[in-house]
């Protein structure tokens, strides 16, 4: 049920990100400096974090979206659906862990 | 029958009247996109946002310098391309179901998928431009390069 809603509200965060970011790297059809502005933007903290909830939606959508695949296919997989559940979490995690230490120092330390 | 007919009111069928549930199996090919297309994007998405933001320099590499020295390669113009058409149709039908789910009223319905389809359809046309349209060294009226261009056009010229 949980899963349910994740799955649906990251969808539609994804979708909208989606939309302004294919809008965004259009503007390298205006000029370099116009995208060099507005990329310039999503290297602050701000955007930065905006950017680790992004990969964290990202994830969580595509490791779900597996067990979906999954507990419709496989027999196996429908009866241990919950732990499953759990696998996705711990898939979550792990993603993130690696992800989120390099990504926070490229956006606050410079490094 | 005649007191039955009398009591019971009568149920008519429901017609379907959301999305078309029952023309052609849309909805089976639908179910069938999301599980495909999903698994594709998965691998697209994942070396994208690997190579773009975790990779190098992260998100403090990514410059219109960057961008053109991906796309002088088809693989990441192709790479790109299939990322954005599968994507959108991706998340527009996922918007669509919600949508459906959601929007109670016919004409909300409608309205709202009109805007959808406008939306994704948009974002693909405009998206495919920008991407086979792409100029890695744009000139300035004078016929100099622009600022920010990457360093391999002072060798092209």
């Amino acid at each position: 049920m949980w899963m349910w809603v994740v799955h649906r509200t990251t969808g539609v965060a994804i979708f909208f990100f989606l939309v302004v970011h294919v809008l965004d790297t259009a503007l390298v059809r205006v000029s370099p400096e116009a995208y060099n502005d507005v990329i310039g933007t999503y290297k602050t903290p701000i955007y930065g974090i905006v950017e680790a909830g992004l990969v964290a939606a990202i994830a969580l959508h595509a490791f779900n979206g597996i067990r979906i695949i999954l507990v419709d296919t496989w027999p196996w997989a429908l009866k241990h659906q919950r732990a499953l559940v759990w696998v996705v979490w711990g898939l979550f995690a792990l993603l993130m862990i690696g992800f989120l230490p390099r990504h926070l120092s490229h956006v606050f330390g410079g490094a | 029958m005649s007191t039955a007919d009398a009591t019971t009111p009568v149920v008519e069928p429901l017609r379907p009247i959301r999305s078309g549930r029952s023309r052609n199996h849309a909805e089976q090919w639908s179910w069938l996109f999301m599980r495909g297309s999903g698994v594709l994007l998965l691998v697209l998405i994942f070396t994208h946002l690997f190579i773009n933001l975790f990779s190098g320099d992260g998100v403090n590499q990514i410059d219109f310098a960057f961008v053109a020295g991906k796309w002088a390669s088809p693989v990441w113009k192709i790479w790109d391309f299939v990322m954005l058409v599968l994507a959108m149709i991706h998340g527009g039908n996922g918007m669509r179901l919600l949508i459906n789910d959601y929007a109670r009223e016919t004409w909300m319905r409608k309205t709202l998928k009109t805007l959808l389809t406008a939306c994704v359809a948009t974002i693909v046309v405009l998206g495919s431009l920008v991407i086979f349209t792409f100029d890695p060294c744009p000139l300035d009226a004078s016929g100099d390069l622009l600022p920010g261009v990457p360093t391999f056009c002072e060798d092209v010229r």
